[in-house]
């Protein structure tokens, strides 16, 4: 058992925990920007564990990925503090399966109150509609145009009943 | 000195240099799980974590001893150096200014200091 077996095994211990206690933090939040700076530990341990891989192997050719991990470290960690905005009380906090449900439910029976009132008002839309149409069907037919009904094009001169010739 | 003594002599610098560089970073994981408010976190994500890579990154070019891929390292570590400040700034504004930063942890608090003085004087200048 070379020295560097021992190495590799106590700086992966090491690398695990460090690694597993920021994920913890990163689920535990609280905020968003907490949870960055968790994941910017993971993978910046990440890098550090690839190298390690390096090491014990002598293998020159993941370096390249060190340098991507670094990059890509940075711009996930700079994006995320600029979009950070102020978060309302509770939010910062994954909610439990039971909550998601009420959420969801509550949300479907306001849909549908949304949609009942909306089936409702076209139902008397549609109610006061006809009443106009009942209305003018049952207007006696003498107070109605008696020459045309439907006056044409040519004739556009109004009613011509009770005209002296 | 021969050549295998060197090469043992860096061997030994690069399990130390490996071993503290993931000491460091296991000390940055208990930060960040321990620490009470952002900033504090963020010192644990930005300051221990760069020095730990600096020292795996050392360790990994003392045992590769490759002239280019130590260049490789060395633009890693450079490029740590630069960003880890910014991501860290960009965090700890962001923090203040969204209202994560818990007054009572904090020993001095020029922020808010500069901050009242531009309000009241209106100029900002002298501050």
């Amino acid at each position: 058992m070379s020295p560097f077996d021992v190495v590799v095994v106590v700086g992966g211990v090491l690398l695990t925990l460090g690694a597993a206690f920021a994920i913890v933090r990163a689920e535990k939040g609280p905020s968003i920007l907490d949870r960055t700076v968790a994941l910017d530990i993971v993978v910046t341990t990440m890098i550090a564990a690839v190298a390690l891989y390096a090491a014990y192997f002598r293998r020159a050719d993941v370096v390249p990925l060190l340098v991507v991990l670094s990059l890509v470290g940075f711009v996930g960690s700079v994006t995320v503090a600029r979009f950070a905005a102020v978060e309302p009380e509770g939010e910062g906090r994954v909610r439990t399966r039971e909550e998601v449900a009420a959420e969801e439910a509550e949300k479907r029976r306001l849909e549908q109150e949304e949609e009942e009132t909306r089936r409702r008002r076209r139902r008397v839309v549609e109610a006061e509609e006809q009443a106009v149409a009942d209305a003018e069907r049952d207007v006696p037919s003498s107070s109605r145009d008696t020459v045309e009904d439907e006056p044409d094009d040519e004739h556009h001169g109004g009613p011509a009943d009770e005209e002296a010739r | 000195m021969t050549a295998t003594m060197w090469e043992t002599a860096a061997d030994a610098v690069s399990i130390i240099c490996l071993l503290g560089g993931a000491f460091f970073a296991f000390a940055a994981g208990v930060g960040a799980l321990r620490f009470p408010d952002l900033l504090a976190r963020m010192h644990a994500g930005t300051k221990p974590q760069v020095l730990g890579l600096i020292l795996v990154l050392v360790g990994l070019a003392l045992r590769l001893r490759e002239g280019g891929a130590v260049w490789a390292l060395v633009l890693v570590a450079i490029f740590q150096m630069l960003t880890a400040p910014v991501a860290a700034h960009m965090v700890g504004r962001a923090g203040f200014r969204t209202g994560k930063v818990r007054n009572d942890l904090l020993v001095v608090d020029e922020l808010t200091r500069d901050l009242d003085d531009t309000q009241t004087d209106g100029t900002g200048d002298d501050v």
